[in-house]
């Protein structure tokens, strides 16, 4: 770190709280342009049906697909061999694929006449048989969602290892059937757009809640049949993205037709029931796992059935595959796994389409890997830390490639492991148990790949492949210096993060370094904030970007000292010779204000400078976790009650420690929501049923518990600062780790819990199961 | 979730209230459920009236052996001790336990008892007292003994000609005794299975078990299960004949539990 201690690794206050603090963000919501229109959308009260038709009221104004030909489909396709193409209307064509999906736009002065002319229009629709399970999905006589398709799947994905000779050599063998809820992530604030046209500058301008400004600005272009110049997407304050932020919307596209139909500003503000019921679909996994390991735990092989229910279309950009296929490419986790069988489903039914959210398939991967560890533990007789230390890559092994080809850059698994089990006082636990209480210790190890760029998703074929992430520095003549990047942020505190860099680099004071995001008119192309990207991605290219500034001004500033530049460095934000020095304040000022005093040959690229970076090799960086946890159960009633939860994390080198802990807390927030509370159920006609925040339960403040977190740092040897990607881990763990505690806690009924949530419910079936209620 | 339109009128006084409902208004008053049925158009009434501004709709009346509550007192201020004695601390102890302090700053007790949500707390907790609901209607006032208040879900013994404008409970002797517990998994969840015991010195004690999506189970005389907690609690629970037996099993450790502690 930078004696200043205001550099990298500095728990620098976010610059960015005192607006947030203050309640002066600036959301989508806040901004209402003169003469704006709201919209509401008619959407589709069924899930599976034909629709004829729709009747309109004898007022007002209401727009159908056939009244909005110009907008194109939704297409995210993947190159990967065997997958179906599903286009996505804006607005429903001649079918309904799932309940709450777009039917109209109604427009009005304001959103509750828009509402009332919503509800006003009749449309016109043949029920059809609903497919609301995935697994029913994929039965031979199920109907057809897109009717030109053989089955309802996007793709199937296998790797076929021998393992029909294990039954005979392993020492234990298990199998499981686990499912993960579908959940809704549920952001404080929702979706929302602002379309305009500019006519001036022939401008399409769409204020968005996303996370990833360019990539909306391609869709609505490709979509709209616009250059991508006549499209300008400004993403103000975002109020939580999560994944949820990272799609193109129908409502995007919808909105930027009128607006230039209209010649008149629209808005539309998703509600909480669009979120929950109609669009944030994520997460529901079901696996048949088996695995075989020899008598002390070592793992030979496993085999692994995995559908993921995908939804009706193939969301942009991340297509609707990604996450099944991801299993396969993940689930061996920070494991020497051996052998390794698979075959994974995308599977299509009358729901909304899945959306990567926070973990991606991680979360259910992990469950899947470390309740089955700890089944195979039970069976050998022997301790969970145990088998996963047998198993964990050792740190002597990295760069370690494993059987699928995941490259993990660096660190000591088996530390870290060791270092979370420590923290519990595990004989107490055991005497716990055995005086009768239901408590239980549960662990999972995880990594997470983050910043995965070119070489990873080229192979993917979706609409998007991340190349090198861009930014500009540049300095204003006052010597403020100004940071632009074509990346998001939402929570993540870039604004402070990337000063950080800045300073480590240039010695700018973070007070005096703005950063400038969210807006495709002022920021170089980026693919946006995902992947636990921003902080490896923008931190190298924000670092290379004030390097080649410092360059520049290193030229300037030695001209100034009338010394030669070889004898001049660039030192606590100045350039220095001996006692002499000149301020980057001064050499700003020269630059713009008193050129008189530059000699000619001054490099005339002047004090701005757009750098691109990526980590070579760009497979991505692994950070990785050890989440231990201490559950108590209540026989009677089911309730679980988190007592102690530890994590032992390494996120390589921390920009901002403080940061990256809230970070971590925030994940294992929403992880322990995926553990306990919450789920979207679908009745059989393939409604959803939790239409409310009553219903559809997030964990509070009262259901997350203090959480203990412990920073290892092993620096990634392939990023500038050896930082790692860490946006998504806290929410990796906990459902795995937690399931594990209840089923350690149960382990003397011989009882297992195996879907999640672990709701009351679902604990005492369980223990029901076994004649233990 | 906006509302459909409706027209909104603010009695003065307890006859325009009236008048109103005649005429078919909605009546409301802290709008805790109303609101959000509203914004979702699972109600769209054609008027609202909003009963907030009648003449002693908050009061709270302590009289010589009983304390006479305004249906429009909020949870907050019985939360904050405005009822007096004992039934004021056991009324405050369920307040605490509303949802959130937001929705108690607004939300009534009448409002909560007349809307009776079979997961209300009030609505298991008021059928325990020897108290009475003050019905007001065109004829003048009615006493209906709060056991008999709630009839169903969401139905209550009001007629639709009548307002609820105040809830009688008596002033509770040295010696009574109280229990009540309840199942949320997270503050702010309708709960899942409630049961509340009240047993006052020289009288049997009463009994309720709610929050099963059904009208709540009024016991007259619980003697019985505050002898015998357990079984008496297995036995009530297993006539019920829920479907969903987690459900099933909160309700037997509800009034199990509820029974002990006022036993």
């Amino acid at each position: 770190m930078t004696v200043s201690g205001k550099g990298v690794g500095a728990s620098l206050r976010r610059k960015e709280d005192r607006r947030f603090l203050q309640g002066r963000g600036r959301y989508v919501g806040d901004i209402r342009p003169a003469g704006v229109l709201e919209v509401a959308f008619l959407r589709s009260p069924v899930a599976h049906a034909r629709l004829r038709g729709v009747q309109k009221p004898a007022q007002g104004l209401v727009f159908t697909a056939a009244d909005l030909l110009e907008i194109g489909p939704i297409r995210a396709n993947s190159a990967l061999p065997g997958f179906r193409a599903s286009d996505q209307p804006a607005l429903a064509r001649d079918k309904l694929r799932h309940v709450g999906e777009p039917i109209a736009a109604c427009l009005a002065e304001s959103r509750a006449a828009a509402e009332d002319l919503a509800a006003a229009c009749l449309p016109d629709y043949e029920e059809l048989p609903a497919v609301s399970d995935m697994l029913a999905a994929l039965a031979p006589d199920a109907p057809l969602i897109h009717e030109h398709w053989s089955e309802n799947a996007f793709l199937e994905t296998k790797r076929e290892d021998e393992v029909a000779d294990l039954d005979a050599i392993a020492a234990a063998k298990v199998r499981r059937r686990l499912r993960t809820a579908r959940q809704s992530m549920a952001p404080i604030e929702g979706r929302g757009v602002i379309a305009e046209w500019d006519p001036r500058l022939e401008q399409l301008i769409v204020t968005s809640s996303t996370q990833m400004p360019h990539v909306t600005k391609s869709g609505i272009a490709e979509c709209l049949g616009l250059d991508e110049g006549q499209v300008r997407v400004i993403s103000p304050d975002v109020g939580g993205g999560f994944g949820y932020k990272g799609i193109l919307l129908a409502e995007e596209l919808v909105c930027a037709a009128l607006a230039i139909r209209l010649g008149r500003p629209v808005r539309w503000l998703e509600d909480r029931l669009e979120q929950l019921t109609a669009n944030a679909n994520c997460r529901e996994h079901f696996y048949d796992v088996t695995a075989w390991a020899d008598a002390e735990g070592r793992l030979l092989a496993c085999e692994v059935e995995a559908v993921v229910d995908a939804g009706a279309y193939s969301a942009y950009p991340f297509s609707a595959c990604l996450e099944a296929a991801q299993i396969g490419s993940i689930f061996p986790g920070p494991y020497t796994l051996p052998r390794f069988r698979f075959r994974t489903v995308s599977a299509c039914t009358n729901k909304p389409p899945i959306l990567p959210y926070r973990g991606v398939a991680r979360t259910g991967v992990c469950f899947a890997m470390e309740t089955t560890l700890d089944a195979l533990a039970r069976q050998l007789g022997i301790d969970a830390a145990a088998i996963r230390a047998i198993n964990l890559v050792p740190p002597e092994a990295m760069p370690y490639r494993n059987l699928v080809g995941k490259v993990f850059d660096s660190g000591d698994y088996p530390e870290a492991l060791r270092r979370a089990v420590a923290a519990i006082d595990v004989a107490a636990l055991r005497a716990r148990q055995a005086a009768g209480e239901t408590v239980g210790l549960g662990l999972a190890v995880f990594c997470e790949q983050g910043a995965h760029g070119t070489s990873v998703y080229h192979g993917w074929g979706i609409p998007f492949v991340p190349g090198f992430e861009q930014a500009q520095a540049r300095f204003t003549p006052d010597g403020v210096l100004e940071l632009r990047v074509g990346l998001h942020s939402h929570g993540q505190g870039l604004e402070t993060t990337l000063a950080q860099v800045a300073h480590e680099v240039l010695g700018v004071d973070p007070a005096r370094v703005r950063l400038v995001h969210g807006d495709t008119a002022l920021t170089p192309y980026s693919t946006g904030t995902w992947g636990s990207r921003a902080m490896v991605m923008a931190g190298g290219a924000v670092a290379e970007a004030c390097r080649q500034l410092g360059e520049r001004a290193l030229t300037i500033g030695a001209a100034l000292l009338q010394a030669p530049r070889e004898a001049c460095v660039l030192r606590d934000g100045a350039i220095v010779q001996g006692e002499a020095k000149v301020t980057l304040d001064e050499v700003a000022r020269t630059w713009y204000r008193r050129p008189q005093n530059l000699p000619r040959e001054v490099d005339k690229g002047g004090l701005e400078v757009t750098a691109g970076y990526r980590p070579d090799p760009d497979t991505g960086t692994h950070s990785y976790a050890a989440h231990a946890v201490v559950a108590r159960v209540d026989r009677e009633t089911g309730a679980v009650v988190l007592e102690q939860y530890v994590i032992v994390e390494d996120g390589g080198t921390l920009v901002n420690p403080m940061i990256v802990d809230g970070q971590v807390l925030g994940g294992t927030a929403q992880g322990i929501g995926t553990a306990l509370y919450e789920e979207m159920p679908f009745d059989a006609q393939g409604q959803p049923l939790a239409g409310t925040l009553a219903d559809y339960l997030l964990p509070g403040a009262s259901e997350v518990p203090d959480i203990t977190i412990e920073h290892m740092v092993t620096p990634s040897p392939w990023t500038r600062f050896g930082q790692k990607g860490i946006g998504e881990s806290g929410a990796i763990g906990p459902p795995a780790a937690i399931v594990n505690a209840i089923n350690d806690a149960l382990a003397r009924f011989g009882a297992e819990v195996t879907d999640l949530p672990a709701t009351p419910a679902r604990v005492l079936a369980a223990l029901a199961k076994v004649g233990a209620a | 979730m906006k509302p459909a339109p409706f027209d909104y009128t603010r009695p003065r006084d307890w006859s325009a209230a009236l008048a109103a409902l005649a005429a078919g208004a909605r009546p409301t008053a802290g709008g805790q459920s109303l609101g959000p049925m509203l914004n979702l158009r699972l109600a769209m009434p054609e008027t609202i009236a909003d009963l907030r501004h009648l003449p002693g709709f908050g009061v709270i009346d302590q009289q010589r052996d009983c304390v006479r509550i305004g249906a429009g007192t909020t949870h907050a201020r019985i939360e904050d001790g405005a009822v007096p004695g004992q039934v004021g601390a056991i009324l405050a102890r369920i307040a605490r336990n509303i949802a959130y302090r937001a929705v108690r700053n607004r939300g009534t007790l009448g409002g909560s008892l007349s809307h009776a949500d079979p997961a209300a707390d009030w609505v298991t907790v008021l059928p325990a007292f020897p108290g009475h609901a003050i019905a007001l209607g065109p004829e003048g006032e009615r006493r209906i003994p709060l056991g008999c208040f709630v009839t169903g879900v969401f139905a209550v013994a009001l007629q639709e000609t009548e307002l609820l404008q105040a809830v009688e409970l008596p002033m509770l002797p040295e010696g009574t005794r109280f229990g009540h517990w309840k199942f949320c998994r997270k503050p702010g969840e309708f709960s899942k299975a409630s049961a509340c015991v009240l047993a006052l010195p020289g009288s049997a004690p009463r009994a309720v078990l709610a929050a099963l999506d059904q009208r709540p189970l009024v016991i007259d005389d619980a003697a019985a299960l505050l002898a015998a907690p357990e079984a008496e609690a297995a036995r009530i629970v297993e006539g019920l004949r829920l479907a969903d037996p987690w459900r099933e099993a909160l309700a037997r450790v509800a009034l199990r539990n509820a029974a002990q502690e006022a036993a």
